[in-house]
C-alpha cells in the first residue's frame, strides 16, 4: 500500500473564533493591529477569549440550534464553513460518502441546576435522595445529548449531511492530533477520497474552567501573550474555537476541479509522561522521524502552560533557532481539542499567501523568507505532543 | 490474493487474544460458561439508592476492588483487566505492546461525590464559582487527572507500552466496534503489526441512570430483574443500563503466523455508515443501517448465506430491534428468518461503550466453540419480528462467519464480520 500514496490536500477551512469567521478574518487577525478579543471580567480571574456576535442561522436552522449546546453550535458552524469553503456544502452525494472525524471534550453542564444541587447538598440529610428528586426533575431531557461527547458529529450529520463515517476521538489536545493523523492516514492510504476533520471548544464555561483549574493549568487576570507568561502567570486562556478542514486525495480534488491550499505532509503523534525530560526526547523521536526538516517556519500550539511551553520553547529554540515561531493561542487562546486542528489550518493559510505572519509577541522573530513549508506543533498543557507539516502546492493539485 | 492478503489485496487480520469482564463475571471461561447456559447478570442496583426513579435494574460490575468507586475509576479497572487476559492469551509483550491502543472510552465527567466535596472545602461564593475557589486553594491533581478524558487510555498506555498517542474514541453504543474498526483500518494501511482494541464502560450513576430513562431509553420493569432485558419480545419496553469491557489483541496474519501465535478468529470486514436523521432515531427506512451492514459483507467479501451467525444489536427497546430486524431482512431476504440470531444484550445488558467490544469477543468465542448464545426472555415474541433468535439455550453449529452490529446515538451504525482463521 505504501507504493501508491496519495498527496493529502487541504480543500477547505471552516474557522470560529475570538476573531470572527473565515479564513480572511483569520488571516487578518494574524497581520497584527487586532488586539485579542478577551473577555477579563465575566470568569474573573479568567480571562477568556470569548466569540463575537455570530450569525448562528447561516449555518444551523433555529429547530437545530435549540438542540445544541455552545461547544455543539461552534463545531456544526465551523464545519459548515469548511464544506461551504471546500465547495462541497449541499452537495448530498458528496456529503453522504465523506468520513468524518471529530475531537470533541464533553457537552455543558447546566450549571444553574448544579448550583442549586450543591447549595441544597450542604445541608441535605440524605444526599442520595436529593439527587435522584432533583436531578429527575431538573435535569432537561434533551441536555443529555447536548452533552454527549459523539454528538456534535451527529449533529454536524444531520445538519450538513456529512454521513460517509462518524468518529470522535476524546482526549483534550492529543483528540485533535490524532483527529488529524488518521485523516491523513485515511487519505494517504486510500481509505478515504475526502474527510471533514476537526474540534470544537466552548471557552466560555464555568464548568471547563474547574476541570483546568483543579490542575492549576490556567492563567489570571491580565493576559500575557503565550511565551511571556512564566512564574505566576503561567497557564491558558480558554479560547472559544471551532476548527474544521476538509482534506483530500490530489485525485479526487482533480476529478471534481478542488482548489487547495496546501499539502498536508505529516502527522505525528506521541504520548507519555514528561518526567525528567521525557517530553523532549519524544519531540526529539518525533523530529527524528520526519522526512523533510526543511522548514520556512513554526505554528505552534503552545498553550502557556507551565512546564509544557517553556519545555517546547526550549526544544524549538535548540533545534530550529534561525525560524519564525508563531504561537497563534496568544491570539485565539487555548482551544483544547480544537487546538491542533487551528495550527494545521492557520499554518495552511500561512503558505498560501507565501508569508509567515508578522510576530505576535516581541519573543517572536520577523521571518527572513518565504513560507513554502512550516511546521506545526501541538505540545498538550499536561500530556500529548504532536508535529505536523504542511507545505505549498508544487504539482499535487491546483492552488487557491 | 496470498495467504496473508484478503480478496482486495490488504492484509488480514487475526485476533491472537481476546479478554472480557461483565456482569456475569471476569474472564472468558466463566463468561462464556454463565452466557451460554442462559444465565442473567442483571439485578437490583445497590451500588446508590434508586428510591423515586423509574428503573432500579442493572448489569453493574461489583466485583472489581476499587479503592475509591467512580466512573473513571471502575472503567480503567475493567479495561485492565479484560486486556490483561487478553495481551497473556496472545503471548505478545504485555509491557511493550507493539502497536497503537483503540480504546472506546465512556465520556468522562467530575460525579456529584466530586462537586459535593469541592463544595464544602470553601465557603465562599456560590455554584461553579465556588468549587473553582476550592480548586485555586487546594491540591487536585489526582481528581484532575481522573477527568482528563485521556485518562484511562493514558494509564492503560503506560501499563501495557503501547505505540505513540492512544486514541480514546466515542462513537455512543458503537464504539467498541469502532475500535476494532479503527485497529483493522490500521494493520491494513501497513502502519503496525498489531493492534490493541478495548472497549470498556463503568459508568453507571444515579446521573447516567437518570439521564437516560429521561430519554425513555430504560426499561422500567424492575419485578424481576433477570427478566428485565427482552430483546425481540413483544413486552420488550427498553434497555438495561450495564458494565464490562471487552479486549482484543488483533494483528496482522503475517506477523501473528511468524511469531507462531495461536489465531482464534478472522476480522474479515467492517463497514459503516451515519444517519442523518435524528438524534436518537434512526432513518425510518433504514438505509443508514442496511449500508452498514451491506458494506461490512462487501468488505469482508462474503455472501449473505456465508453469515452463520449474527451477534445483534438487541438492545431490547422497542424502535431498535425492529429497526434491526427490518433492516437485516432488506439485505438477507428471506434467509433472515432462518438465520440464527441472538442478543447477548439478554443476559448482560447494555454495556453502552464497551458493547461492540464485548460482543465482538463473544462473536470470537462463538466462532471457536461452535455454539451460539441464546436470547434469554423470549417467552413472548414479537411477532413482527420473525427471527431465529436462539431462544433461551446455546445451539451447537458450526459457524464460519459471524455478523455483528452496533448502533449508536448521533447516528452512529458500525458491522463487524468475524470469521474462522481457515475460511
Amino acid at each position: 500500500m505504501a507504493a501508491d500514496k496519495q498527496p493529502v490536500l487541504i480543500t477547505g477551512i471552516g474557522l470560529l473564533s475570538s476573531h470572527g469567521e473565515g479564513p480572511q478574518a483569520h488571516l487578518d487577525a494574524m497581520a497584527g493591529g487586532k488586539p485579542a478579543n478577551v473577555n477579563i471580567e465575566r470568569f474573573a480571574p479568567y480571562p477568556v477569549h470569548a466569540l463575537g456576535e455570530v450569525d448562528w442561522s447561516q449555518q444551523i436552522s433555529r429547530r437545530d440550534m435549540r438542540q445544541m449546546e455552545g461547544w455543539q453550535r461552534i463545531g456544526t458552524y465551523a464545519a459548515g464553513l469548511a464544506l461551504d469553503d471546500a465547495g462541497a456544502k449541499d452537495n448530498e452525494e458528496l456529503c453522504g460518502r465523506m468520513d468524518m472525524i471529530i475531537a470533541a471534550g464533553g457537552g455543558e453542564r447546566d450549571v444553574e441546576v448544579d448550583a442549586s444541587v450543591m447549595e441544597a447538598g450542604r445541608t441535605a440529610n440524605d444526599r442520595e435522595a436529593l439527587l435522584n428528586e432533583r436531578l429527575s426533575n431538573d435535569l432537561r431531557p434533551t441536555l443529555f445529548l447536548a452533552q454527549l461527547s459523539n454528538l456534535l458529529a451527529g449533529n454536524i450529520s444531520i445538519v450538513h449531511k456529512v454521513t460517509g463515517s462518524s468518529r470522535t476521538f476524546m482526549g483534550e489536545e492529543g483528540a485533535g492530533i490524532s483527529a488529524i493523523r488518521t485523516a491523513f492516514a485515511r487519505v494517504e492510504s486510500g481509505q478515504s477520497d475526502i474527510v471533514l476533520v476537526g474540534g470544537a471548544f466552548n471557552g466560555e464555561r464555568e464548568d471547563m474552567l474547574l476541570l483546568f483549574e483543579l490542575g492549576h493549568y490556567l492563567t489570571k487576570d491580565e493576559l500575557q501573550p503565550v511565551w511571556s507568561r512564566e512564574g505566576h502567570k503561567a497557564g491558558f486562556a480558554q479560547g472559544s474555537i471551532g476548527a474544521f478542514l476538509v482534506l483530500e486525495s490530489a485525485d479526487h480534488a482533480k476529478k471534481r476541479g478542488a482548489k487547495a491550499y496546501a499539502r498536508l505532509n505529516e502527522v505525528i503523534g506521541e504520548h507519555g509522561r514528561r518526567t525528567a525530560g521525557a517530553g523532549r526526547a519524544r519531540l526529539n523521536d518525533a523530529w527524528n522521524r520526519m522526512p523533510d526538516k526543511d522548514f520556512d517556519g513554526v505554528m505552534s500550539g503552545a498553550t502557556g502552560a507551565a512546564p509544557a511551553t517553556a519545555m517546547e520553547a526550549s526544544w524549538l529554540r535548540d533545534g530550529v533557532p534561525d525560524l519564525p515561531v508563531r504561537a497563534f493561542g496568544s491570539l485565539f487562546g487555548h482551544g483544547v481539542e480544537a487546538q491542533f486542528p487551528l495550527g494545521i489550518a492557520l499554518a495552511a493559510l500561512s503558505v498560501n499567501k507565501g508569508e509567515m505572519p508578522p510576530p505576535f509577541e516581541g519573543a517572536e522573530r520577523p521571518a527572513a523568507k518565504p513560507a513554502t513549508a512550516v511546521l506545526v506543533t501541538g505540545v498538550g498543557h499536561h500530556r500529548s505532543e504532536g508535529l505536523g507539516v504542511v507545505t505549498k502546492l508544487k504539482d499535487e493539485g491546483q492552488a487557491r | 490474493m496470498s495467504k496473508f492478503t484478503d480478496h482486495l489485496g490488504r492484509p488480514i487480520v487475526a485476533i491472537t487474544g481476546v479478554g472480557v469482564v461483565s456482569s456475569l463475571g471476569k474472564g472468558k471461561d466463566e463468561n462464556w460458561a454463565k452466557l451460554t447456559a442462559g444465565e442473567s447478570g442483571i439485578h437490583r442496583i445497590d451500588r446508590f439508592s434508586t428510591d423515586g426513579l423509574k428503573t432500579s435494574v442493572a448489569g453493574t460490575v461489583d466485583f472489581m476492588e476499587l479503592d475509591t468507586h467512580s466512573a473513571p475509576a471502575l472503567s480503567l479497572a475493567l479495561a485492565r483487566t479484560a486486556t490483561r487476559e487478553a495481551v497473556d492469551q496472545a503471548s505478545i509483550d504485555g509491557e511493550k505492546f507493539p502497536g497503537p491502543l483503540f480504546l472506546a472510552a465512556p465520556p468522562v465527567e467530575m460525579e456529584w461525590q466530586h462537586r459535593f466535596a469541592l463544595d464544602q472545602e470553601v465557603d465562599e461564593g456560590e455554584g461553579y464559582g465556588r468549587l473553582l475557589a476550592a480548586a485555586r486553594k487546594g491540591d487536585h491533581s489526582d481528581l484532575y487527572e481522573m477527568l482528563q478524558f485521556n485518562w484511562i487510555a493514558d494509564t492503560l498506555e503506560e501499563e501495557f507500552g503501547t505505540d505513540g498517542l492512544p486514541v480514546s474514541l466515542s462513537t455512543a453504543c458503537a464504539s467498541g466496534t469502532t475500535a476494532v474498526q479503527m485497529g483493522v483500518e490500521a494493520i491494513r494501511r501497513g502502519e503496525t503489526n498489531a493492534a490493541l482494541c478495548v472497549g470498556t464502560d463503568g459508568s453507571v450513576t444515579t446521573e447516567s441512570l437518570i439521564r437516560f430513562s429521561l430519554l425513555s431509553a430504560l426499561t422500567t420493569q424492575n419485578e424481576d430483574p433477570t427478566k428485565a432485558a427482552k430483546p425481540f419480545s413483544k413486552d420488550r419496553d427498553g434497555f438495561v443500563m450495564a458494565e464490562g469491557a471487552g479486549a482484543l489483541v488483533l494483528e496482522s496474519l503475517e506477523s501473528a503466523t511468524a511469531r507462531g501465535a495461536e489465531v482464534l478468529a478472522i476480522v474479515r470486514g467492517c463497514g459503516e455508515k451515519a444517519d442523518h436523521f435524528h438524534r436518537t432515531r434512526s432513518s425510518p427506512d433504514g438505509s443508514p443501517v442496511i449500508a452498514a451492514v451491506s458494506l461490512a459483507l462487501e468488505d469482508a467479501g462474503v455472501a449473505v448465506d456465508e453469515i452463520d451467525y449474527i451477534n445483534a444489536h438487541g438492545t431490547s427497546t422497542p424502535e431498535n430491534d425492529r429497526m434491526e430486524y427490518n433492516s437485516l431482512k432488506a439485505v438477507f431476504g428471506d434467509a433472515i428468518h432462518t438465520t440464527p440470531i441472538s442478543s447477548n444484550k439478554s443476559m448482560i445488558g447494555h454495556t453502552l461503550t464497551a458493547a461492540g467490544a464485548i460482543e465482538a469477543v463473544f462473536s470470537v468465542l462463538t466462532l471457536q466453540n461452535g455454539l451460539m448464545p441464546p436470547t434469554i426472555n423470549y417467552g413472548n415474541p414479537d411477532p413482527d419480528i420473525p427471527l431465529d433468535v436462539v431462544p433461551d439455550k446455546a445451539r451447537e453449529a458450526t459457524v464460519r462467519n459471524v455478523l455483528s452490529n452496533s448502533f449508536g446515538f448521533g447516528g452512529q451504525n458500525a458491522c463487524l464480520v468475524l470469521s474462522q482463521p481457515n475460511g
